[in-house]
Parts: C-alpha cells; sequence; structure tokens
C-alpha cells in the first residue's frame, strides 16, 4: 500500500537579517492511512513548520527550499494555489494549538463548521449541520445540538478545543495535523480532550500528524514517534520501541526530565512559617475567588499550590504581593501583618517579598535592556549605583547561567523563553529577597527549558536559603520540587501537607482526580485511566 | 546617536529622500536670511514680473521677490507648524498618559474636557478664540496646540491603557515605583511607535490648519511670509493665465509654489515617519 504522505528530504529556510537561513534541514515523514505520527521536540525544533508543511503550506516569511511533498500521489510542493486549496480542509485539515485564537470570535461555532463542507461542495448546509451535531455529540460536547448556536467566548477553552477537532473532521479528511491541542489545557481538561481525539480519529480511520512537546501525551496519541531538534530528525520509531528504548542521547535526555528531583533537605531548618495567610477571603467585586484560605509557608522550604484554572491559585499571589486587599483575613509575614495595598508597606518589605510571572514574554519591557531589567531593583531597593551596580549585575547573570558580558546589553526580544524566564528570576534575586513567589514559571516553557528553570531555583533555594510559594498546574513539577503541597479548588484549599502524604493514598477525590489526570508515559495509561473511572461510575450507579 | 547613523545607512531608499528633503527644508528655515536674494517684505520690482533673473521666481502682487517670501515662508510656516505640534504633543501625552495610569476622577475629568473640546468643529472654535484673543502668533501657538492635543491625548491614553496590563507593570507597581517612573520609563517607550507615527499626521494637519487660518486671514498677518496666505494671494491667478507661451504659464504657476513646497514636505515626513514606525515596531518582535 502507498503512504498517505511522504515527505523526502524537505528543506525550510525563514528570512532573516542577512539572507535566507534553513530552520528545516532535509527531513523526512512518512504516514500511512489510518496511524498516526507523534512529532516531538523542543521549541524551535520545527515541527509546526513540518506539520503546516504537510498541507504543502508555509508561514508567510518561510519558503520551501528543496525537496518534495506527496499526498496520495500529489507533489504538494509547487502545486498551483487552486490545487492546494482544494484539499485543505477537504482532504487534510488543521487543529491550532489555541482554538480561542483561531475561531472567528464574530461568527457562531456551527457556522465556521459549516464553512469548510459547504465550500468545498461536499454537503450542503443542512446536511452539514446535521453532521455537526453528530460530530459534537461525538466529541462528547454537552448539549451537542445547541452548543454549535454559540459563539465561541461563550464555551470553555477545552470544549472550543473539541469544536475544533469537530469541525477539521467536517469533510472526512484524510490526514488531520493536531499542532499541540491540549498545551494550553489544564490536565483534568487535557484528558477529555484527548480521549475525544483519538477515539474521533480511530472511528473515521483518519491519519493523523500529533505535534507536542508533551512525551506523555505522544505516548498516547501516536503509533509513531519522530523526534525533532533544530530541524533535523534524530531518530523515529514506533512508540512502544522509543519508549521502552530510545537509541539517541537526546531522545534519552528527554525522557530523563520527568525524573529530576531536587537535593536533600536538612530537616533541622524547617521549623518556623516565614509567611503565614490566614482564612483570607479575597475577590473581585462582590464574588470572593478566595474563600476562608489558610496555610504557611517554611523558611527555605517550597509550598506548591496546585489546581485548575480558575481555582485561585493566581489570586493568592496577588493578595500576598499586595495587588488584592482580602476582605477578610490576614496575611502574615515574620508574623507581621502586611498592609493591604502593597503601596503602604515598608519599601524593605517589599524588597524581601518577590514574584516571578508566568509569562516572561509580558513580565519585562521589550525596551529595557538586560542592564537595566537587573540593575533597577539594585539601584531602587539597595541603592547601587555605577561599578558596584555593574558588578552585582553581572554576578547576578553568572548565577542565572547567562554569559555576562554576552547578555548585558540585549532587549527581551533578543533572548529564548528559557532566558527569558532566567532573567526574571535574576531581576527578582536583585532584590535580595527572603520569599519569592514562583506563578507557573516553567509551563510556558518545553521540558528541558523547564527543567532547566527548576534546577537552577532548586540551587538557588539550597545556595541562599530562599522559600518559595510555587503556583502550578503541572503535578510532575509538584512532585520534583514541592516539599509541601496545598490543594485548592474553587478558590477553597481541600487539602494540605507534606508532599509525601499527598502522593500516597488516601486522597481528596479531587487530588485524586487531579493526581490520576497526569499523563503517564505509559502508552496504555489514557486507555486503563478511562477504563476505570468508566468502572468507578458504573460501581456509584449500581450503589 | 551612532545607532541611529547605522539605521540611517540601512533605511529604504524613500526614507532616505524623506531625511534629505526634511533636511533641506530645515537647512533653509534656519538659514533663510543668509539664503534669501532680497528682504522678507520689501517691494524690490515691478509687481507680477515673470520667472526670470533677477527675480528667479517672479514677484507677487506687490512686487515682493516671490523665492524670498518662499524661503522666509519656511521658516515662518515650519517654524510655528513644529512649535505647535510639539505643544500639542507634551499637553497631549503628558495628560493622556497621567489619565491611563492613574484613572479614576483624574481620568474621568480629563477625558470629559477633551470629549467637550472635540464636540466643538474645530475650525470654528479656533476662529472664534483667535476673534477673541486677536490674531498673534502666541495665540494662534496655543489655540491650535491645545486643540490637537485633545487628539493626541485620546490616542496615548487608548494606547496606555494597552499597555498598563502588561505583567510588567505590575512588576513595577509591586516593586514600590512611582508615578513618573512608571509613566517615563515604563509606559512611554512602549507608547512610542504608534505616537511617533502620529506626530508625523499631526504635524501634516497642524501645518495645513495654519495654512487654512491664513487662507481666511486669522493665521500669520502680513507681511509675514507664509504658504498658507501666498496661496491665497496667488490662488486666484490660475483662472488669468495663459498658458501659450513660457512666461505667461509663470504667472499662473505661481500659487503651485508654495502649494506645492507644503505638498513635499508634507510627504517627506510622512516617508520619514513610515521608516521610523517600520524600524520600532521590528525592534520589538
Amino acid at each position: 500500500m502507498s503512504k498517505l504522505l511522504e515527505i523526502s528530504d524537505l528543506k525550510i529556510e525563514a528570512r532573516g537579517g542577512d539572507g535566507w537561513n534553513e530552520i528545516v534541514k532535509g527531513v523526512g515523514l512518512q504516514v500511512a492511512r489510518g496511524e498516526v505520527v507523534g512529532l516531538i521536540g523542543e521549541s524551535g525544533a520545527g515541527k509546526s513548520t513540518l506539520g503546516l508543511a504537510a498541507m504543502g503550506y508555509v508561514k508567510p516569511g518561510l519558503r520551501i527550499a528543496g525537496g518534495s511533498i506527496r499526498f496520495d500521489g500529489q507533489e504538494l510542493v509547487g502545486a498551483p494555489e487552486s490545487m492546494l486549496r482544494d484539499l485543505r480542509g477537504r482532504r487534510i485539515a488543521y487543529v491550532a494549538q489555541s482554538s480561542a485564537a483561531a475561531f472567528n470570535p464574530a461568527w457562531r461555532l456551527i457556522d465556521q463548521h459549516c464553512e469548510g463542507p459547504v465550500r468545498h461542495g461536499v454537503m450542503s448546509r443542512a446536511e452539514a449541520q446535521a453532521e455537526a451535531v453528530a460530530l459534537y455529540r461525538q466529541m462528547r460536547l454537552p448539549d451537542p445540538e445547541t452548543i454549535g448556536f454559540r459563539y465561541p467566548h461563550q464555551v470553555s477553552g477545552g470544549q472550543l478545543q473539541r469544536a475544533m477537532t469537530a469541525m477539521a473532521m467536517a469533510c472526512r479528511p484524510d490526514l488531520i495535523i493536531f499542532d499541540e491541542p491540549t498545551t494550553a489545557l489544564d490536565v483534568t481538561t487535557q484528558i477529555e480532550v484527548l480521549s475525544a481525539i483519538r477515539d474521533a480519529v480511530r472511528d473515521h480511520g483518519s491519519a493523523a500528524i500529533y505535534i507536542t512537546h508533551d512525551l506523555a501525551v505522544v505516548a498516547q496519541m501516536a503509533d509513531r514517534v519522530k523526534v525533532l531538534l533544530k530541524g533535523t530528525e534524530v531518530e523515529e520509531a514506533p512508540t512502544r520501541e522509543m519508549l521502552a528504548n530510545p537509541q539517541q542521547d537526546y531522545t534519552r535526555s528527554l525522557w530523563a526530565v520527568r525524573d529530576f528531583r531536587p537535593s536533600p533537605r536538612d530537616p533541622a531548618t524547617s521549623a518556623e512559617p516565614i509567611l503565614r495567610i490566614e482564612n483570607v477571603t479575597a475577590g473581585y467585586g462582590a464574588l470572593p475567588v478566595l474563600r476562608d484560605v489558610s496555610f504557611s509557608v517554611a523558611r527555605g522550604r517550597t509550598v506548591a499550590v496546585v489546581g485548575e484554572s480558575g481555582s485561585g491559585k493566581s489570586t493568592t499571589a496577588r493578595v500576598i504581593m499586595g495587588l488584592l486587599a482580602p476582605s477578610q483575613g490576614r496575611v502574615l509575614f515574620e508574623d507581621q501583618p502586611l498592609a493591604a495595598p502593597g503601596r503602604q508597606r515598608p519599601r524593605d518589605l517589599q524588597r524581601r517579598v518577590q514574584m516571578i510571572h508566568q509569562m516572561a514574554d509580558t513580565a519585562l519591557n521589550p525596551w529595557h535592556r538586560v542592564r537595566d531589567v537587573i540593575g533597577r531593583p539594585l539601584e531602587f531597593f539597595l541603592g547601587l549605583r555605577g561599578a558596584a551596580k555593574e558588578a552585582r549585575i553581572r554576578e547576578l547573570l553568572a548565577e542565572i547561567e547567562l554569559e555576562p558580558s554576552q547578555f548585558i546589553d540585549r532587549l527581551p526580544g533578543e533572548l529564548s523563553g528559557g532566558q527569558k524566564q532566567r532573567l526574571c528570576i535574576a531581576r527578582a534575586l536583585a532584590a535580595d529577597p527572603d520569599f519569592i513567589i514562583c506563578d507557573e514559571v516553567t509551563s510556558a516553557l518545553d521540558q528541558i527549558v523547564a527543567e532547566g528553570i527548576l534546577r537552577l531555583l532548586d540551587r538557588l533555594q539550597r545556595e541562599m536559603g530562599l522559600s518559595y510559594l510555587f503556583i502550578t498546574h503541572d503535578l510532575a513539577t509538584v512532585r520534583s520540587i514541592a516539599d509541601e503541597v496545598v490543594v485548592m479548588q474553587q478558590g477553597r484549599v481541600v487539602e494540605q501537607g507534606p508532599k509525601d502524604e499527598m502522593f500516597t493514598p488516601p486522597h481528596h477525590p479531587y487530588t485524586e482526580l487531579l493526581l490520576s489526570s497526569v499523563p503517564e508515559m505509559d502508552p496504555d495509561w489514557l486507555s486503563r485511566l478511562l477504563e476505570q473511572r468508566r468502572a468507578a461510575v458504573g460501581k456509584g450507579d449500581a450503589a | 546617536m551612532t545607532r541611529y547613523l547605522v539605521l540611517l545607512r540601512h533605511a529604504p531608499l524613500m526614507a532616505k529622500i524623506g531625511v534629505l528633503l526634511i533636511a533641506l527644508y530645515a537647512v533653509t528655515a534656519i538659514f533663510a536670511p543668509w539664503l534669501a536674494p532680497y528682504p522678507e517684505a520689501a517691494v524690490v520690482g515691478p509687481k507680477y514680473q515673470p520667472w526670470a533673473a533677477p527675480h528667479w521666481l517672479g514677484t507677487d502682487a506687490l512686487g515682493r521677490d516671490v523665492l524670498s517670501r518662499l524661503i522666509y515662508g519656511a521658516r515662518n510656516t515650519v517654524g510655528i507648524a513644529l512649535v505647535t505640534t510639539v505643544l500639542a504633543f507634551l499637553l497631549g501625552t503628558t495628560t493622556g498618559l497621567l489619565a491611563a495610569t492613574v484613572g479614576g476622577w483624574f481620568d474621568t475629568l480629563a477625558s470629559r474636557v477633551v470629549d467637550v473640546l472635540m464636540a466643538i468643529p474645530s475650525l470654528i472654535f479656533a476662529l472664534l478664540i483667535l476673534t477673541i484673543t486677536g490674531t498673534s502668533v502666541v495665540a494662534l501657538v496655543l489655540v491650535i496646540a491645545v486643540l490637537d492635543s485633545t487628539r493626541v491625548f485620546r490616542l496615548s491614553r487608548a494606547v496606555a491603557q494597552g499597555i498598563l496590563t502588561m505583567d510588567y507593570i505590575e512588576v513595577a507597581r509591586m516593586r514600590g515605583e512611582g508615578l513618573g517612573w512608571i509613566v517615563r520609563r515604563e509606559v512611554l517607550p512602549n507608547a512610542a511607535a504608534p505616537l511617533i507615527a502620529e506626530f508625523g499626521l499631526r504635524f501634516c494637519f497642524v501645518f495645513l490648519f495654519i495654512s487654512a487660518l491664513s487662507f481666511l486671514g486669522l493665521g500669520l498677518q502680513p507681511p509675514t511670509a507664509d504658504w498658507g496666505s501666498m496661496v491665497r494671494d496667488s490662488a486666484k491667478l490660475i483662472s488669468f493665465a495663459n498658458f501659450s507661451s513660457w512666461n505667461a504659464a509663470t504667472f499662473g504657476l505661481a500659487p503651485l509654489l508654495p502649494a506645492g513646497a507644503i505638498a513635499l514636505l508634507t510627504l517627506a515626513v510622512n516617508m520619514v515617519v513610515d521608516w521610523v514606525l517600520h524600524v520600532s515596531s521590528g525592534l520589538k518582535d
């Protein structure tokens, strides 16, 4: 049987400051009918570019410099636009990473769904609508009959991602390209989307290219996995073989990330708490987001706050930083109450509590050079000037493992995602703090880079005796760095305690749900989990 | 400074032409008394002379040298337009950024005052005020600057509101930075690109506004040379022109000279602004 998609020796170039730079360097990819191929690699590996190229498309500023892309025997490189347009949407479909950005906010879901089949002349509008409802049902969306008549902003992120998958299937395509469809979702939602996508692909017999940087996800979805690094192919093998026996060092390093464990703690230093939150209730307007939240952070330790989006994790951070005044309760730092608007706090207190944001991109002013980003807190809090300031900036850069002379004059736009996050860490460190809030600091980064950040934070904690409040929805991160865990749901603390206790049963039901939703590297994990949950529901009904 | 010179060397041709033209206008304006062959307002010959030596662009209805008046006009018109635009931007940007950053009653008050000013047609409003105050250069500059600053206020406030939602502003606020730092160091650099583009556009509008006022007789007063009133004075000549010979044709071309000077400068400013915008947005990526 001939392959559905055959990409061979594909070269794609990007326009740079000095001519064209190759970003995909002669990669081949074959997909048979009905086969799911996973593409993995860190950011900048060329995964998305390759995925788009499978449709004969490259983003503006890129060009195909060589090689061939054959889809069902037809050559797509250099094919006329009319032929490509006929293929796209009808025989090849694409599911984007951020469906919230990919849907047109001014159209109802079903209108966008029907546009493809009607324009391609596959179905009439009425048929397409009926089909859409059937697909929504299959994707296990709530109220399949009516959900299509809502606008994109009226449904949740996970539902939107499923609606987009349904839309991709509207014309029964032979090949669907999934570009990180679950990366922006939290673990409990991810499960639903993954299982819906997997069943749908299976039932329709579509082939798929599944792009992700999460190995555990690819293990559930793909028959075969291909690893990319900086535009070149590292290795390719059937999923089980790849998981059991990776051949290349790079692949092995990808596998090893999840096993990061922090340095052992000295138990003697644990006792007194540096920060206590007592019965805090806070919110925006009349509706409280936090309800009676209490926990404490011990000096030199890491407390992880976990929960899905909307559980009040980030609001907790805002209360501690004084950006949001609690309506009830108080926050104590070394037994001193922290004034509610942060402006009223003494400068020394502002210095000692620092925060690192989730998105380093928006947390760095694009017009401030590295020197100014780190220099400002030095000047502001510690009164350093001139040579002393310069020396300290260089020291801090060395501390975060960036070569000072190379980086000191750069703008944030000239740094990679991981380097930006390191810079944010350096900015927090510049204030010489005792306590740092890390708000999802690794969730926007891919695993290898994220691991580097975690190692850095761990080393800094050891050397400087820092205390962390680590906000995250990623339980793998919690498992690797936390001493204590606080689980939040809908603004309440549902469970808290030392990490080892939290990860051994019995759990609170919500903790159980969170824990069991973290993908594992075992390819059978998703099937088994769904089986277990179904059984549990069955038992519940019987009882 | 050297950074900008390097940037200029790599600039596209259109931008280079724009910079060159603006430099030419600037030199003309600054060195007008030395460049002009005759004084600004003196009658130096018979009226309506054709374009020939010693009056290379002829003379006007009173017998003043047109070339000299064009050169002085650069100084008067461009200089006043520039001062007015700068003033409008100082006023508009400062209040706009402050209104967005401070918020609360200051924002409400400033926004409503601006709404009221914008509700009145600006030309009528300017005519009204200038009739009351009299047409001095200072009054002209102040009135146009205040009227124009309303649009700058709107723009800078809207841009700043977008910037203020960014995390780096939150970081600065958590550090306890004062208002001055936040507005000047955090917000302003990020608002610069759209403001620069607006500056180019505003400059052209102010320029035309002054010309329009001069045309109506409430702008710069004679005998001061300015391009707007030069167009007005010679506009009717077009209809009497006879294009059968070069000498006669120059008579009809007279109003096109100041109009062309205005058009060319407008074009040059926009070419440079386009490039500046391109460079500054490119640095962001």
